[in-house]
């Protein structure tokens, strides 16, 4: 079964773009905010959606998605509800939706009935932080029977028999982690990067979308020239933060102009 | 017994849940490690600091007035008369010499209580290293000692406040580090937690307990001890004293756990007694987590004590019955630490009274003369002030 994150790629490489991937955190800093914000996103440019599931111990992650994981677990976040609100609310926006789960959430729900949740909720693809293709193999079956796509990481550590291994299981996109390090803004791309993914695409002839540090329209605009994808979470998340509390839908406008910036800068 | 059946797995439990960009540096530690444990420098190196430096042999102490009063043969393994005060500087003494192996000159470390923060910061020192310990807030402000200990001894200590500010979280602060500095930088984990190869090797460099507990014990009782019993937090002395008895079906082995306020007040941190299998800080394991996976918050009187998972080689022991795991209040720990200064002249570390806490529980069961062996894994001088003010008294 083709999924739907994978026909996202393939369509917008057709057309010879990158796609633009914004990353939110459900729940903060509740579940109203997080769908009134959502469409803001889509009209803003973006080609899929990214949204993160609050753990309590998000290891790979920088001070400011711990921060927004800890304002939606202090509001009570539940991912049961937030399936079912996702559910009832997938029509808001048109494009595919991702989750980003650390691996214990999945596994304490059960991996097979989480994937048939997600998916009847209209999640339509996995990235999973905490889980190298040596712990991943048991969902294969069950993504696939649920037409939810895998994307596996891989880094600037990785071995080029690492990226193979992760390039089997990948039936979406490689999230390609740009530095060593956790999520978070930085100041510029790391040196090396264009020939980084480079090497991974021609590796695992999957679409390459670069995450980790990415900020600023000059660096997305860098990186269209070069991979398929742009991940713009960190600073994106911090730009909500300002007014989701109060306001959601200024914060959504606000969210929407700021991913134009991105969109028009990129190739 | 076939612990690791698939690499890095003790039955189900174990593997390697971290993030990509640690999994060559998890490899290299790997490979590392199995060529050193065959390394007869290696081996002799370790070995040498672990006499003159640590102060091993430790003492195996029969327990006279003990003894007498319960009606069995008490003896104490003396982990608090090493360097630093506690077992913990078994194992960094050997991961410090694997950091040297791989060339790596920057150490991390997370710490709860301090121990395993002051025993890195010494290692660290002696061999000249740079060493950065994460510690939470909220440790920071019950262990003030043991923090001037670690900065006296050159070490940075880095406040964590993220989360509950504890040890779970200056865990996840350290493992921050590690990803963002893995080139140059070596993680040295203070118990048999982590992925793999971590729980392995802090074992095998905390079986040393076990390995002179049993060449001990031979010399002075002539024969095996009948029960061991060790505190269980994350795991490291319980299973250091475990290991080499594992093989010898006559020896019963108790892990006890902290049970806090009791685990019906649901303030503990019993991971193997009151929690179910589950992820966190790279492994596969016990967990005190909510029913959607969300890791909860923890309680003990003893810091060392206070982390909401266990290695995961307790959680296969757990399993396989070969070790019987029970818990101890607060306030068990604590009369234990009283009676043990009282009638033996010893201070145990309130984490080590929870062992000798279950045995004054159990010992009227047992039949006279039972060999009974307590691993007192630290010495208390770091919790009196916990300790004068639960007994009401301000230091």
């Amino acid at each position: 079964m083709k999924n739907k994150v994978a026909e996202n790629f393939q369509e917008i490489k057709e057309r010879g773009g990158t796609a633009l991937i914004p990353f939110i955190m459900a729940g903060d800093p509740d579940l109203a905010a997080t769908f009134t914000i959502l469409p803001y996103l889509e009209k803003g440019g973006a080609d899929l959606i990214e949204l993160g599931v609050p753990f309590s111990d998000p290891l790979a992650d920088g001070p400011v998605i711990q921060e927004a994981a800890q304002r939606a677990l202090a509001k009570g976040f539940r991912l049961k509800t937030f399936l079912r609100v996702l559910a009832k609310n997938r029509g808001l926006v048109s494009i595919p939706i991702v989750l980003l789960v650390y691996y214990n959430l999945i596994y304490q729900y059960g991996p097979e009935r989480f994937l048939a949740e997600a998916a009847e909720a209209g999640v339509n693809g996995l990235i999973i932080p905490d889980l190298p293709p040596e712990e991943a193999g048991g969902l294969r079956v069950p993504a696939e029977k649920n037409g939810v796509a895998l994307n596996m990481l891989v880094a600037p550590t990785s071995s080029p028999q690492r990226i193979q291994t992760a390039a089997a299981l990948t039936t979406g996109f490689i999230y390609l982690v740009s530095v060593r390090g956790v999520t978070g803004e930085r100041p510029a791309l790391p040196p090396g990067l264009p020939e980084l993914a480079g090497r991974v695409k021609e590796l695992t002839g999957r679409p390459v979308a670069v995450g980790f540090g990415i900020s600023q329209p000059a660096q997305a605009r860098q990186i269209s020239s070069f991979a398929d994808g742009v991940i713009v979470g960190s600073a994106l998340v911090k730009k909500l933060a300002a007014n989701a509390c109060n306001s959601p839908v200024v914060a959504g406008e606000e969210g929407g102009a700021f991913l134009r910036g991105f969109r028009e800068a990129m190739v | 017994m076939n612990a690791l059946a698939k690499r890095g797995y003790y039955g189900t439990y174990g593997g390697q849940y971290v993030p990509e960009t640690l999994m060559r540096a998890l490899d290299e530690l790997e490979e590392t490690y199995l060529s050193c444990r065959q390394d007869l420098d290696f081996l002799k190196e370790l070995h040498y600091y672990l006499e003159v430096y640590a102060g091993r042999p430790t003492p195996l102490y029969r327990a006279q007035r003990l003894s007498e009063e319960l009606g069995v043969e008490l003896y104490l393994k003396r982990e608090d008369l090493n360097h630093t005060g506690a077992h913990k500087i078994n194992n960094t003494l050997g991961q410090i010499l694997l950091a040297r192996r791989m060339g790596k000159q920057r150490i991390v470390a997370e710490t709860g209580a301090g121990q395993h923060g002051v025993a890195t910061a010494t290692t660290a020192a002696m061999f000249g290293m740079e060493c950065v310990v994460y510690m939470g807030e909220e440790d920071i402000r019950r262990q003030a000692l043991n923090v001037f200990r670690m900065r006296l001894l050159g070490a940075e200590v880095k406040p964590v406040r993220s989360g509950s500010r504890t040890l779970k979280d200056a865990t996840n602060e350290a493992i921050r580090d590690w990803v963002t500095n893995v080139e140059d930088t070596y993680y040295l984990i203070g118990s048999v937690v982590g992925p793999h190869p971590y729980p392995m090797l802090v074992r095998d460099f905390q079986s040393v307990i076990g390995q002179e507990t049993r060449k001990q014990i031979l010399e002075t009782a002539g024969r095996l001890p009948d029960r061991i019993y060790a505190c269980v937090g994350g795991g490291s002395n319980a299973i250091g004293i475990f290991h080499p008895f594992v093989q010898d079906r006559t020896v019963k082995l108790v892990g006890v756990e902290a049970g806090g306020e009791g685990l019906a007040a649901g303030r503990h941190s019993a991971s193997l007694s009151a929690g179910r299998p589950g992820i966190l800080h790279g492994a596969l394991s016990y967990l005190l987590m909510d029913e959607e996976g969300q890791i909860l918050p923890t309680h003990s009187i003893s810091a060392g004590l206070d982390y909401p998972g266990v290695g995961p080689e307790h959680a296969f022991l757990k399993d396989s019955g070969r070790v019987r795991y029970e818990t101890v209040t607060d306030t068990e720990a604590l009369d234990a630490l009283v009676l043990l200064s009282r009638k033996e002249g010893i201070i145990p570390a309130l984490e080590s009274a929870h062992a000798l806490a279950c045995v004054l529980r159990e010992a009227a069961g047992l039949p006279e003369k039972s060999l009974i062996v307590v691993n007192i894994s630290g010495r208390g001088d770091k919790d009196m002030k916990t300790v004068a003010a639960e007994t009401g008294v301000e230091l």
